[in-house]
């Protein structure tokens, strides 16, 4: 008997442990209050687990059949036992689901003094926008320390933003708003995943949150984005503008090969056909006009295809003409 | 007269008889549950854009409703009728009584026919085929709701997504006169069986089930019209 | 009376009198043949789909992916585990069970099974045409732009009306054609499952159906009731789909639970425990299953107040699912057990059911949820119990009846070594992806970072073993039909009403109808 105790403090510790494991890394004390109930949830079910199927195997082996006439007793039923095996998972259930509902509760009560973020899910990355006029994609730069919330909608189809270190996961859809808060402990780098399935690129659609101190963020917010590039030339700029916004998820930049969209390779100056009956040639306004409305004049190839309207800027624009251009000059 | 061989696996005629009775009706949840997906989904997207319904359905004749309402009320009795006079032996009533039910089909069909070309006439195609023109249609239609309902300026000055009402419109009557038609179809099937004789008062399982299907008919219009037409 | 040597198989010669049969016992082995199929053609689907994830880098294109994971999901679940236990083990055994000639509605029964392959046809066809890749979900409004949809749907709209049809002839069958004596409370727990799977089959399965009709619409006409650009709302798809989707999921295992009753109380040779408790369990499960929904939408948009609600009632439907479990075990208390391969695969699911039970308990937990939601933890849970659960249940179904459907007895040894191959693969195959879930993998995902890398590789690798169980299970099943030395009336020492007739039983299934006197399972009196 007194093995017993340090054999199952042992257990269930170490299914505690499993628990945290099994989880993503605690970006904040939500994550790790997730990961409590979770510990629990395992080791609940790892104890109703060893009892019925550790019965089940008792029960097999120690009555395995001796003879062709081995007689059973007729047991049809004992309502004490059925009440109390009915109660006791009822009582533990309905533990779970109040445990359940506070943090739940907690996850949806949005701080009045939250920094708000909005967030666009669109086919196939994630654009980030700050009231001061900061945008980013692919990457949401916030404070650390600070409670955060993320305003979200989605330019086309359903997706889904889940950060696994926080346990929070919110569905973004067309036509309406949806929200998210955290507010991270410590700085550090944290995955985005989208988690709705929506489309040929829904497996790479990454984002990353990068948690930073307070005066970090305030230099980043206030930073010119453009100096990312600094130290490139304008041809090499387009090449990580276009991948950092996510152009190369339907169009291919260095090979000249369909995808989603036309390949951008080598294709300045190359004659195109419009779904409209008129004909032109990929110039430096046809390549603004592309970005700045995007399915005005569609290939006849890709009539059926819809391209975003993403968030690119005139320098920019100028860039990615360059990049195009200096693979075309063969 | 044929004398009814009840199948195999039924102990008597009765008990066929019930079994079958019974799966109709088992049958007949299942539409209710199918027309009720479709009634709730109205009445949320009503819920959602009244402005929208209220402008749409003042393109509905509700007289021409009502008509059909009276027209489909007569078929259910004169059918549940039909199936007295089987039991009573009156055999040619009964096909009189399911020919009057058929023709009142055919009106309602008939009825909806006119309304869904009117409709068609002036634009009024569910959802992207939608190219109605109020310029062109005004006065056209008048008094379409009972009293304060009435509200042709509305047709007028119709919002923006006025074609999802006619498509629900569309949908919900459409999905009604098939399975009018459907009715139709095994009414007739009924006629033509009564007149070689296969029924009987001692048997008479195929009209039976005809009969509730088509006052599941009726019961939806019930529903359909005030839906539709007026509120 | 019939002649001796004459039964259901030999009454009739012919493809011919197969397809017009009006005999539940050959439509049921229909059904068997047409399950079996689409089961190996879904596998192939999952094989080459845990080909792809074995490396993060991708081996197929991204859009051959999608579209494999989705067809998988499509034939597995309306062509395979729905009708999986009513339509083909429920037809063949249900009028057996209560001692019935057949069941109430034989033509509407040959009806439900062309609905099945014309609707299976018509969504293989896409495959053909324009390959869907929207997950079986159909969600909006990815599936109103994807090309495949309206015949896909169209599809599924006709293979709604098999499961409907084989609802509606159970109920009435149940109601009006027990033999004399047996009151509903002498009914085997097999017959209890199929009635409350019928409930079910009757009453959500026309929701689906006004579901895909809508959305067909929506493609073909822009209602604008699911499309956003139309004014229509995309949670408003999700909850007209899982109201119908959550109750069929209780559709594939209140068949399957009902198998597991037999089987246990058959090879303990004892009485069942609780035969109250599991009939109506059975009924309250069915019931309850209609207000659940939401727990598939905790992260939607849905309301805070709808999630609560629905948590709760996903509680309630667990304590039902618990008392069965332990009531079979107790079943087993001091009984004479036997090890032949029905009985292995009733344990196996036991202990498989029991981890996809408490993981849904989990994942009823809204917190959890909203971490696991969508990710391989969803995965693993739900193939816990649909494969865990209910495909163990068809195979020990199908091992304890072969003897009765086709008069010839299989091979042990062959079904023990496909048992332990599937038990095992299955684990290896499933257990990580709880892992992969919880760790944050997203489902659906074709590609993924590298350190999900080795779980998914020992997934993949125990995909490989479970094909190979189930390719020896087919050995064995086709070498039984085939060569099979000949069984008894009564292999296992059943008590149901089954085991009184030949193997294979008649064309009228008794020689005289059964009159009953005494309840299913009067073992130890």
């Amino acid at each position: 008997m007194k093995k017993l105790i340090p054999f199952f403090t042992t257990l269930f510790s170490s299914v505690v442990a499993y628990a945290d494991y099994a989880m993503p890394i605690q970006g904040n004390k939500y994550a790790a209050e997730v990961d409590s109930l979770y510990g629990f949830l395992l080791n609940v079910s790892l104890f109703s687990f060893v009892l019925v199927i550790g019965g089940m195997i008792f029960f097999v082996l120690k009555y395995k059949r001796k003879t062709d006439n081995d007689g059973t007793p007729y047991i049809s039923h004992n309502n004490t036992l059925e009440f109390l095996w009915s109660f006791i998972p009822f009582l533990i259930f309905m533990f779970v689901f109040a445990w359940g509902w506070k943090l739940y509760y907690q996850a949806k009560a949005y701080p009045e003094n939250a920094f708000e973020v909005h967030a666009f899910g669109r086919q196939w990355a994630w654009d980030f926008q700050y009231k001061s006029g900061r945008m980013s994609t692919g990457e949401m730069v916030v404070p650390v320390g600070k409670p955060i919330k993320l305003i979200m909608t989605s330019s086309d189809v359903l997706h889904s933003f889940f950060i696994p270190a926080f346990r929070i996961k919110q569905d973004v859809i067309p036509g309406a708003y949806t929200a998210l808060w955290f507010e991270a402990d410590k700085e550090g780098e944290y995955q985005v995943f989208c988690a709705e399935y929506c489309g040929k690129s829904h497996s790479t659609m990454y984002a990353k949150v990068k948690v930073v101190s307070q005066e970090e963020f305030e230099t980043w917010l206030a930073a010119d984005p453009m100096k990312a590039y600094d130290g490139l030339n304008l041809a090499d700029r387009g090449l990580k503008a276009m991948k950092t916004k996510g152009c190369n998820a339907c169009h291919y930049l260095e090979k000249d090969q369909a995808l989603v969209g036309p390949s951008l390779y080598g294709q300045f100056g190359a004659k195109r056909n419009f779904v409209d009956g008129s004909s032109g040639v990929v110039d430096e306004a046809y390549i603004r006009e592309s970005i700045k409305m995007p399915n005005a004049k569609k290939s006849v190839d890709y009539e059926n295809g819809i391209m975003n309207l993403i968030p690119v800027n005139e320098k920019e624009i100028s860039w990615i003409i360059e990049y195009i251009k200096s693979t075309s000059k063969k | 007269m044929s004398k009814h061989h009840h199948a195999h696996h039924f102990d008597s005629a009765e008990a066929e008889f019930e079994a079958s009775k019974f799966g109709v009706w088992v049958f007949l949840c299942t539409e209710i549950l199918m027309f009720g997906g479709l009634f709730v989904g109205y009445i949320l997207y009503a819920g959602k854009y009244p402005e929208v319904f209220e402008a749409g359905s003042q393109f509905l004749d509700w007289k021409l409703g009502a008509i059909n309402t009276a027209v489909l009320l007569l078929s259910s009795y004169t059918i549940a009728i039909s199936i007295r006079n089987i039991q009573t032996g009156e055999t040619k009533k009964a096909i009189n009584n399911m020919i009057i039910t058929l023709l009142c089909g055919f009106a309602f069909m008939g009825i909806k026919g006119y309304e869904y070309n009117h409709k068609f006439h002036l634009g009024l195609y569910p959802g992207k085929y939608f190219s109605y023109d109020a310029k062109a249609h005004h006065g056209d239609v008048k008094d379409t709701a009972p009293g304060d309902h009435n509200k042709p300026e509305l047709m007028d000055n119709l919002p923006e997504n006025i074609p999802m009402y006619f498509s629900f419109y569309f949908l919900m009557t459409g999905i009604h006169g098939t399975h009018v038609l459907i009715g139709m179809g095994l009414i007739f099937w009924c006629l033509m069986r009564t007149r070689r004789g296969d029924f009987s008062p001692d048997y008479y399982t195929g009209l039976e089930g005809a009969a509730l299907f088509w006052h599941l008919v009726d019961l939806v219009w019930i529903y359909l019209f005030p839906l539709l037409y007026l509120v | 009376m019939s002649q001796p040597g004459q039964n259901y198989l030999n009454h009739e010669k012919g493809l011919w009198s197969w397809l017009t049969t009006l005999d539940h016992k050959r439509i049921g082995i229909m059904y068997m043949i047409s399950v079996f199929t689409f089961f190996f053609i879904g596998g192939v689907f999952a094989m080459l789909m845990r080909l792809e994830l074995f490396n993060p880098e991708p081996l197929f294109a991204a859009q051959t992916y999608n579209q494999m994971m989705t067809y998988h999901g499509a034939i597995m679940t309306f062509m395979v585990i729905i009708p999986g236990v009513p339509a083909f083990i429920g037809n063949f055994i249900l009028p057996l069970l209560i001692g019935a000639k057949d069941v109430a509605f034989p033509r509407v029964n040959l009806l439900s099974w062309y609905c099945l392959m014309v609707g299976a046809a018509i969504s293989f066809a896409t495959l053909f045409f324009a390959g869907v890749d929207t997950g079986w979900t159909f969600y909006t409004p990815y599936s109103i732009q994807t090309n495949g949809t309206v015949l896909m749907v169209l599809g599924a709209f006709v293979m709604g009306f098999s499961s409907i049809l084989t609802g509606l002839n159970f109920i009435v069958t149940i109601h009006k054609l027990r033999a004399p004596g047996m009151d509903f409370f002498k009914m085997p727990l097999m017959v209890w499952a199929l009635y409350s799977t019928a409930i079910i089959q009757v009453l959500a399965t026309p929701v689906l159906a006004i579901t895909l009709l809508l959305l067909a619409a929506e493609k073909l006409m822009g209602v604008g009731i699911f499309d956003p650009a139309l004014g229509g709302d995309p949670v408003m798809f999700q909850h007209f789909f899982w109201f119908y989707s959550h109750p069929a999921v209780y559709i594939m295992i209140l068949p399957a639970m009902g198998i597991v009753s037999e089987l246990i109380t058959t090879f303990s040779k004892k009485t069942i425990f609780g035969y109250r408790a599991i009939a109506f369990s059975s009924i309250g499960i069915a019931a309850v299953s209609f207000f659940v929904w939401g727990h598939h939408m905790f992260v939607s948009g849905q309301s805070q107040l709808a999630a609560v609600i629905f948590s709760f009632i996903t509680m309630l439907v667990g304590v039902p699912t618990a008392i069965k479990t332990f009531n079979w075990v107790a079943t087993l208390y001091r009984g004479s057990i036997e090890f032949r391969s029905p009985m292995l695969y009733a344990l196996g699911f036991l202990f498989l059911f029991t981890i996809g039970g408490v993981t849904g308990i989990m994942l009823a937990v809204i917190a959890a949820d909203v971490h696991f939601h969508d990710t391989y933890f969803v995965v693993a849970h739900f193939h816990y119990v649909m494969v865990g659960g209910t495909l163990m249940a068809i195979m020990g179904g199908v091992y304890y009846w072969l003897p009765k459907m086709f008069g010839k007895m299989y091979n042990e040894l062959g079904a023990q070594i496909s048992f332990l191959f599937i038990f095992c693969g299955f684990n290896i195959t499933f257990f990580p992806q709880f892992l992969l879930g919880s760790y944050g993998m997203p489902r659906r995902y074709h590609q993924y970072l590298p350190e999900f890398t080795s779980l998914n590789q020992i997934s993949s690798v125990g995909s490989w073993t479970i094909g190979v169980g189930f390719l020896i299970g087919l050995g064995v099943i086709v070498h039984c039909i085939k060569w099979g030395p000949k069984a008894p009336k009564n292999p296992w020492g059943g008590k149901t009403l089954e085991w009184t007739t030949d193997s294979p039983p008649i064309h009228e299934n008794f020689e005289t109808t059964p009159v009953v006197t005494e309840g299913p399972y009067e073992y130890g009196k």
